[in-house]
């Protein structure tokens, strides 16, 4: 119990910090911050598996986080019948073209020797293949996106409950990773970090402008929940029971009964939002659990250690027989496969799919701030980091203003430098992000919580 | 007659825009593969850097512009050129000696001075915003057009137009002359040599009495000076945003990377590959077929290799290609 000290208290004071939101902003907001706590948490472990664990730097976080959120678009969305009448048969098609190309390259690279001949084939292959693809899918495409533009315009999902894109985001991001990882992986570390966040922008690009996938720029909006709508939950009488019965000792001191109808029924309101953000909280808690629990016991395990012994030095570890590349394919796709269940997540807590929001500084490189911070290779310190940086990340704005307001009492209000300082209040957290960074890289390397090698 | 306008068509829609564009990113590409080849690390606080120096050039070019003081039909924006370099070298330093140096002095590996130059990156990026704001900014003045495209008409008769910004050709004229007097003071200079030979081998050169902390100093002052110019000609030809120059950095890594990393020739044509191929590969050639082809031949489509929405993912794609086939770069830079 003693060594878990330190993790105790960080973690009872981040969880100090957000009931002190709750307590002096409003528990919507606490809640809010939470719930992006744990699906950030997430996001963390992906990376740290890959960083903490296996020393790769993927810097495509982003890619994977974007086809997580896809997957619970393609999940949940029921399918738009018109558009598979018109265009689904092409699509399928293309999709079999695909395999075919796929196919196609790996007998030519099997089968023939390494030789400039057999890169023309290959090449061949992938343009004909290409302009095939092109001829089939364009005028389906066009079809498909004709369908109701403003409402649908594109193929739908399969219309499953939004909660088994978890699993699906995982394999897509997992699929994604697999391809990356033969393509990438026997580079140098600060090569993979470039070539990730390249092929993470590829990826966005994709979804941003294949309208017919997942509706591009135009967004998804209205996905199914997996908990109740807060108008819902106002109509029904069990829960306007709980929330009397909670608040029982505020609605005794009104003594009209119309009054006291009033209030409640405005209770129930702000509560039915509270509620609604407590299920989601539910559920992401328990995914955390699960992963930290599954991560913590991989990490002690065999594999956990010949993975540690991979990192710290590889060419020993490939000396006494570890295959290394594959090692580093798997955890690729294992830590990758985590990000994606985040995305997933996320998408599914917004109820709403924007391609245009993915940017990298929020999706790749605000995560690896908090796997840094958190402490890499220690999977409690990775969910810390993702708490703290992204308590920060929200919170720097009013606590700027703070200051900012604090160290300028002396100037009158109008004030121009005040006023230019106010209206940038939102881009301190970018200040305080990377001011975070540099100090704790100085002077903790290791995060806040270290890595802890247990000898059994 | 239509083969000229298919030629002009082709100069006015993909050549000029291209060695312009290229030239913005040969710039960059040279400053990051400055960086890596002498200092050791990726830098991904590029793009900020960049737009920390273009700031200050809008910034002054507004105070001059304030004060009256203009170029006539040059724009305003190149006689601020030398007191934004002066500011970004010392922006630079500053950081080297808070930051950097520490982990080149405890020779730390180059993914950690890596992840330190996103901690500089977050910095920068605030900074810009605090200063300037997130907005769009124009600051171009002087004469926007060298040759219009209805004057080009009139004057040769041809149905096509060709436009050509002075801003293209300033960027041109300007990438050149800069490029050229970095070529010469890295192979025929004293200083560029030791810079060469400590960026070859470390430990031979600072056995043979090179200064490492004058090669480091030097190398911030040529990435100051590149990453200002670079900004400054992206920000005039097309306009200023800090989001869109944190964006350009991705290009510009690739471009480093297709002409070899570590190596500023190779990144200098690196830059122009990138370009013209997204260019070249996005451009609907409609038009063009219908000048070079009989009547009955004509296209019904746009003949588009690609929307243009995919232009980042081209240059990426080139990237990923050349990972596969030749990871050293196209001109051999260092094998990675």
């Amino acid at each position: 119990m003693k060594q878990y000290a330190n993790v105790i208290t960080a973690y009872l004071i981040m969880i100090g910090l957000i009931i002190l939101v709750g307590v002096f902003q409003s528990w919507n907001v606490a809640l809010a911050i939470l719930n992006f706590c744990l699906i950030s948490a997430v996001m963390t472990m992906g990376a740290n598996i890959q960083w903490g664990y296996a020393g790769l730097i993927n810097f495509g976080i982003m890619g994977f986080t974007a086809l997580g959120g896809l997957a619970a678009v393609l999940v949940s969305v029921p399918p738009v019948r018109e558009a598979w009448q018109v265009g689904g048969l092409s699509m399928i098609f293309c999709l079999v073209i695909i395999v075919l190309i796929v196919f196609g390259v790996r007998y030519v690279l099997k089968n023939f020797q390494k030789s400039k001949k057999r890169n023309i084939y290959i090449a061949s292959i992938i343009v004909v293949g290409l302009i095939i693809l092109r001829i089939v899918s364009g005028p389906a495409i066009e079809s498909i996106e004709a369908v109701e533009p403003a409402k649908t315009g594109f193929l739908g999902g399969l219309g499953l409950p939004i909660i088994f894109s978890w699993i699906a985001g995982a394999f897509f991001a997992a699929g994604l990773a697999y391809i990356i990882g033969k393509i990438a992986l026997g580079l140098r570390a600060d090569y993979l970090a470039i070539a990730t966040l390249l092929i993470s922008e590829i990826v966005i690009a994709v979804i941003k402008h294949e309208d017919w996938l997942a509706r591009g720029v135009k967004n998804v909006i209205g996905l199914k929940r997996p908990v109740p709508y807060e108008v819902n939950l106002q109509s029904e009488q069990w829960f306007i029971d709980l929330v009397a019965k909670w608040n029982s000792g505020a609605l005794d001191l009104i003594s009209t009964t119309a009054e006291k109808q009033a209030a409640l029924a405005q209770l129930v309101i702000e509560s039915s939002t509270v509620f609604v953000k407590l299920c989601y909280s539910g559920l992401f808690i328990i995914v955390v659990a699960i992963l930290l629990i599954v991560t913590q016991k991989v990490l002690y395990s065999p594999w956990g250690r010949m993975m540690r012994a991979i990192r710290d030095n590889e060419e020993a570890a490939n000396a006494m027989g570890k295959n290394v590349v594959k090692q580093h394919l798997l955890i690729f796709v294992l830590g990758s496969a985590i990000v994606g269940i985040a995305g997933a997540m996320m998408v599914t807590h917004d109820g709403l799919f924007t391609p245009g929001s993915y940017r990298p500084l929020r999706y790749t490189f605000l995560i690896w701030v908090m796997v840094i911070i958190g402490g890499s290779g220690n999977n409690f310190g990775a969910v810390l980091g993702g708490f703290a940086v992204w308590f920060l990340w929200i919170e720097a704005a009013p606590m700027a203003l703070f200051l900012i307001n604090f160290l300028t009492s002396g100037l009158v209000e109008t004030n121009a430098f005040k006023l230019h300082l106010i209206e940038s209040v939102p881009y301190f957290r970018f200040l305080m992000m990377g001011v975070g960074l540099l100090l704790i890289m100085r002077f903790r390397p290791k995060g806040i919580l270290p890595e802890k090698i247990i000898k059994q | 007659m239509d083969f000229v306008n298919a030629i002009i068509l082709l100069l006015n829609y993909i050549i000029v825009p291209a060695l312009s564009y290229g030239s913005q990113l040969a710039l960059g590409a040279i400053f990051v593969t400055i960086i890596y080849g002498i200092l050791r690390f990726a830098n991904f606080a590029t793009g900020d850097m960049m737009s920390f120096g273009t700031m200050f050039a809008v910034l002054l070019t507004w105070y001059f512009q304030s004060l009256g003081i203009s170029l006539g039909v040059l724009p305003t924006a190149l006689l601020t050129i030398p007191f934004a370099i002066v500011i970004t070298v010392l922006y630079m330093l500053t950081v080297d000696k808070f930051v950097f140096s520490y982990y080149r002095i405890k020779k730390s590996p180059p993914v950690m001075l890596a992840m330190v130059s996103i901690g500089v990156m977050f910095v920068t990026q605030a900074i810009v915003r605090i200063i300037i704001g997130p907005f769009d900014r124009r600051f171009f003045d002087g004469e926007r057009f060298i040759l219009k495209a209805n004057e080009f008409k009139e004057m040769t008769g041809l149905n096509e137009g060709l436009a050509i910004k002075s801003t293209q050709v300033l960027t041109i004229i300007i990438t050149v002359i800069v490029v050229s007097i970095l070529f010469w003071f890295l192979n025929k200079t004293k200083t560029g040599k030791s810079m060469r030979a400590y960026s070859d081998n470390e430990d031979l050169a600072l056995l043979s009495g090179i200064d490492p902390k004058r090669v480091v100093m030097i190398t911030w002052m040529i990435a100051g000076i590149l990453a200002t110019i670079g900004g400054v000609l992206y920000g005039l030809d097309k306009s200023f945003k800090p989001f869109t120059f944190f964006n350009n950095m991705l290009p510009m890594f690739a471009a480093a990377i297709v002409g070899g990393i570590g190596n500023p020739f190779g990144a200098f044509l690196g830059g122009y590959v990138i370009a013209f191929s997204e260019i070249f590969i996005t451009y609907a050639y409609k038009k063009f077929f219908m000048y070079v082809l009989p009547e009955s031949m004509e296209p019904n489509s746009l003949i588009q290799l690609l929307s243009t929405d995919y232009k980042f993912a081209v240059s990426f794609s080139i990237l990923v290609i050349v990972l596969l086939f030749r990871p050293s770069g196209i001109f051999k830079g260092k094998v990675l």
